[in-house]
């Protein structure tokens, strides 16, 4: 199958790269949970939602970590095999179509997000913070969280020339989204605009999934609510992915 | 030595560059391997030889930016190891690869590089203008470094070595890489730098860039200097007034080596051709029929550097 | 000769022109794309303010420090972000910019063919990095005395401490960057960067650590920083401030050199 030709390809630098990248996808989030989970939840009377701190922010940080490994990979990587490495126009003049190459990154993205979020939860249970049986539900939901963030992010590394722009992007989106979006605190205590803007981007509906798979609470939404929202991220990136690539590639 | 030189207006005695068994190793490895140079102001001199001789080598030294490892170096009569920075104020360098700022415009790329020499905005600007104009690329000024095609990357890099008006110019492999018409333009403005009484040294391994510019020249092989001269004087001593190129139609052409002997004074056996090394080549062709041995062409062309370099390393120039 | 002869002010005074004209290079190259990424640098402290500080806070409400006293969660984790903020703008200007026009744009094997030594292209790189630093100290400073963390003249006496924090830290971060070998090797130092941030007494004193984690954290250069800043900032300034001074400046001192030194090794073969 011509998508996977275009995985093996990427898995060939992964396998090159890999501990770099295992370190940033994963011991880091580790470290998070350690500095920052255990650290401060000693200081956070009673809990949040009737759970002690570090419980309750283990799966955000699962969310987060699939968010932070997407964008890992859509952005300077992507941007590189277009401007720097003309990879992909080495991989345009193979008989691979169009699709076939989306289709390997994606492939290749959903292999990267699986093994962080996979691994963090390994040892979030080994530190006694996993709490329910639909916890492996927990993956898919970085799947989707991984897919809502990396398809447009990987449309938007394919349209600028320069990597300045992908620092904005960190900056202006990537950063305040991961502190804003109730992996730390609720978004409940987020002035109404911004709990709007939270609404509105995809990770928080991931962290409330995540959340509700991993400590059994409902989520503040109905979990259809949620999915429809991740979903549209992950339709509109898989599009504006195709259309961006068509553009560069196809002229 | 007492070859007339018109095109030179002042050379004289005084040694800007001044080598005495200069060595240069990384490592085991000797790029040069003790060397003897002496450059007089307003000359020409080259350095030719194919690549890993030990050219650039020898030009990072004598730019004070690599510090030699045995031997005697003095450049504008100072030791580059106590004066580097000095010596540097009145050199203009060249490299080999263009490493010119991409994140800046043409102009910028002048006038930046002016300000580390101490020169004040004003004249930097004023000398951008001009030295833009003189390397022909006053409509690209606004234009970032990355557009331009090779010879005008290699052109704006001459001009930025030109920026401190400098007593001397260093050029590695000016022309490597470019196309026939963007060299003889880079040609034409050295000649007239030159004419001004820049003294210029470069390496090449181009004969007929070292015919063309040098007014003296080294040939080097392994790191060390082979032969030196006039290239006159060169051809002269190492060479014969014509040579004949022979192909055979047969795929080992060192068959005909030995039906050829006796025919020139000399003759070299190259995996697509034969080189007769005679002083008459209309005579070694009509000879080469008398033997009709057949040849699917003969061309007879003057002696250059490449047959000097040939007849000195067995090996040629350019692989 | 003559010049050999001339007080050494002269040179001193010729090294820091051409340390500048280093400087005027960066200047010429800032172009629009630039200007976005230095708000999001201000941004950024601004940020985790917010979130951890106010947003984390609300849940901590107040905390006890190491003198006694009781404060705001906000008003212990300020000055830690600003610590943080000053090393973090410091490296990432010379590691990942500085390399990249080492390596692959060559830019200083053009420049060190004019009289500029590598030395003061090291000094003139460094204090580029911290021209943006400063901005963004004096800024995030601004906003904490409106919020009321601290007050305006410990604001004042913390604004130099944070920038020499920033030279420190640009200081040990060029040193490594001529080091490293490939990009690859920056994940390590993020790595590293990350951890400092969140083992630093910046979320918490360090009395919360485990004994031995807690000497170990002590002698990491951040957790200087941030004593000192902090010290500044919220409690006081006495003995184990001036020990953090003085580190600091042991940091920048030997950064620099090593990182001149390693420059003339590495581009002066």
């Amino acid at each position: 199958m011509a998508p996977w030709s275009v995985f093996e390809f990427h898995m060939v630098g992964y396998r090159r790269t890999w501990r770099g990248s295992a370190l940033s996808s994963f011991v880091l989030p580790l470290l998070t949970v350690l500095g920052f989970g255990v650290a401060v939840g000693a200081h956070v009377a009673g809990g949040v939602q009737g759970v002690p701190y570090l419980d309750w922010i283990v799966p955000g940080l699962v969310a987060s970590t699939a968010m932070q490994t997407a964008i890992g990979v859509s952005t300077w990587p992507v941007l590189s095999r277009f401007e720097w490495m003309k990879t992909y126009s080495a991989l345009a003049a193979s008989p691979l179509r169009l699709a076939d190459i989306v289709a390997g990154d994606f492939l290749y993205l959903l292999f990267r997000v699986l093994v962080s979020a996979g691994a963090f939860l390994i040892v979030a249970a080994a530190f006694g913070a996993v709490h329910s049986w639909w916890t492996p539900a927990a993956l898919a939901v970085c799947a989707l969280v991984g897919f809502a963030v990396g398809g447009p992010t990987t449309a938007y590394s394919a349209a600028v020339r320069s990597d300045s722009y992908l620092a904005i992007l960190l900056r202006f989106a990537v950063l305040p989204m991961s502190l804003f979006s109730g992996v730390f605190f609720e978004v409940g205590a987020l002035p109404a605009v911004l709990r709007w803007v939270a609404y509105a981007l995809p990770l928080w509906h991931g962290v409330e999934l995540s959340r509700a798979a991993m400590l059994g609470i409902a989520p503040h939404w109905p979990a259809a609510a949620h999915l429809a929202v991740l979903v549209s991220w992950v339709t509109a990136g898989i599009a504006l992915t195709i259309r961006q690539f068509h553009r560069r590639l196809v002229y | 030595m007492s070859d007339p030189r018109p095109n030179v207006v002042r050379v004289s005695d005084e040694s800007l560059v001044h080598a005495r068994g200069l060595v240069k190793r990384f490592g085991d490895f000797a790029a040069v391997d003790g060397i003897d140079v002496d450059v007089r102001r307003g000359e020409a001199f080259g350095f030719l030889g194919p690549n890993g001789a030990g050219k650039s080598s020898t030009m990072r030294m004598v730019g004070c930016v690599s510090p030699p490892s045995a031997g005697v170096l003095r450049i504008l009569g100072m030791d580059p190891a106590r004066s580097g920075s000095r010596i540097r104020a009145r050199l203009g360098v060249c490299p080999q690869v263009d490493n010119l700022d991409p994140e800046l415009t043409v102009r910028e790329n002048l006038t930046a590089y002016a300000r580390f020499f101490g020169i004040s905005r004003r004249v930097a600007r004023q000398r951008a203008a001009e030295l833009l104009d003189f390397v022909q690329l006053s409509d690209r000024a606004s234009s970032r470094v990355e557009p331009l095609s090779g010879g005008m990357k290699r052109r704006l890099t001459i001009a930025r070595s030109l920026v401190n008006e400098p007593e001397m110019v260093l050029l590695d492999e000016p022309t490597t890489g470019l196309d026939p018409q963007a060299r003889h333009l880079v040609w034409e403005r050295l000649f007239r730098l030159k004419q001004q009484g820049v003294t210029l040294v470069l390496t090449t391994h181009y004969m007929d860039e070292a015919e063309q510019l040098c007014d003296r020249l080294v040939v080097m092989d392994g790191g060390r200097i082979v032969a030196q001269g006039t290239p006159r004087e060169l051809i002269e001593r190492y060479s014969t007034r014509e040579v004949v190129e022979l192909r055979f139609p047969v795929p080992d052409q060192g068959a005909y080596g030995e039906k050829l002997a006796g025919v020139g004074e000399r003759l070299e056996v190259l995996p697509d051709r034969i080189l007769l090394y005679v002083a008459d080549g209309d005579e070694a062709v009509a000879e080469v029929h008398r033997r009709s041995l057949g040849p699917s062409s003969a061309l007879v062309r003057r002696s250059s550097l490449e047959d000097v370099f040939l007849h000195l390393t067995g090996r040629t120039l350019v692989d | 000769m003559v010049t050999l002869a001339l007080p050494r002010l002269l040179l001193a005074r010729d090294s820091a022109r051409r340390a500048g004209s280093m400087v005027e290079r960066n200047v010429a190259a800032l172009r629009s794309a630039y200007w976005i990424v230095m708000v999001g640098g201000f941004l950024e402290p601004l940020l985790y303010l917010f979130s951890i500080g106010v947003g984390v806070g609300a849940l901590i409400g107040d905390i006890r420090i190491p003198d006694g006293r009781v404060v705001g969660y906000a008003e212990f984790v300020a000055p830690a972000m600003l610590a943080a903020s000053a090393m973090s703008g410091a490296l990432s200007e010379t590691t990942f910019n500085f390399f990249g026009k080492m390596k692959f744009m060559r830019l200083y094997d053009a420049v060190l063919a004019t009289p500029v030594r590598p030395m003061e292209v090291a000094a003139g790189e460094l204090i580029w990095a911290m021209a943006r630093g400063t901005v963004y100290a004096a800024a995030f400073l601004v906003v904490m005395t409106l919020m009321d963390l601290t007050s305006w003249p410990r604001a004042l006496a913390a604004f130099p401490a944070t920038v020499f924090v920033g030279f420190a830290f640009g200081a040990l971060g060029m040193a490594l960057s001529t080091f490293m070998r490939g990009w690859q090797e920056f994940d390590l130092i993020a790595a590293v960067q990350f951890a400092l941030f969140l083992f630093s007494g910046t979320f918490v004193p360090a009395q919360d650590y485990w004994p031995p984690l807690r000497m170990l954290v002590e002698i990491t250069p951040l957790y200087r920083a941030v004593d000192l800043i902090r010290g500044i900032c919220l409690t006081s300034f006495g003995a184990v401030q001036v020990v953090d001074l003085i580190y600091l400046c042991a940091l920048f001192a030997g950064g620099l050199a090593l990182a001149g030194r390693r420059m003339a090794r590495l581009l002066l073969k």
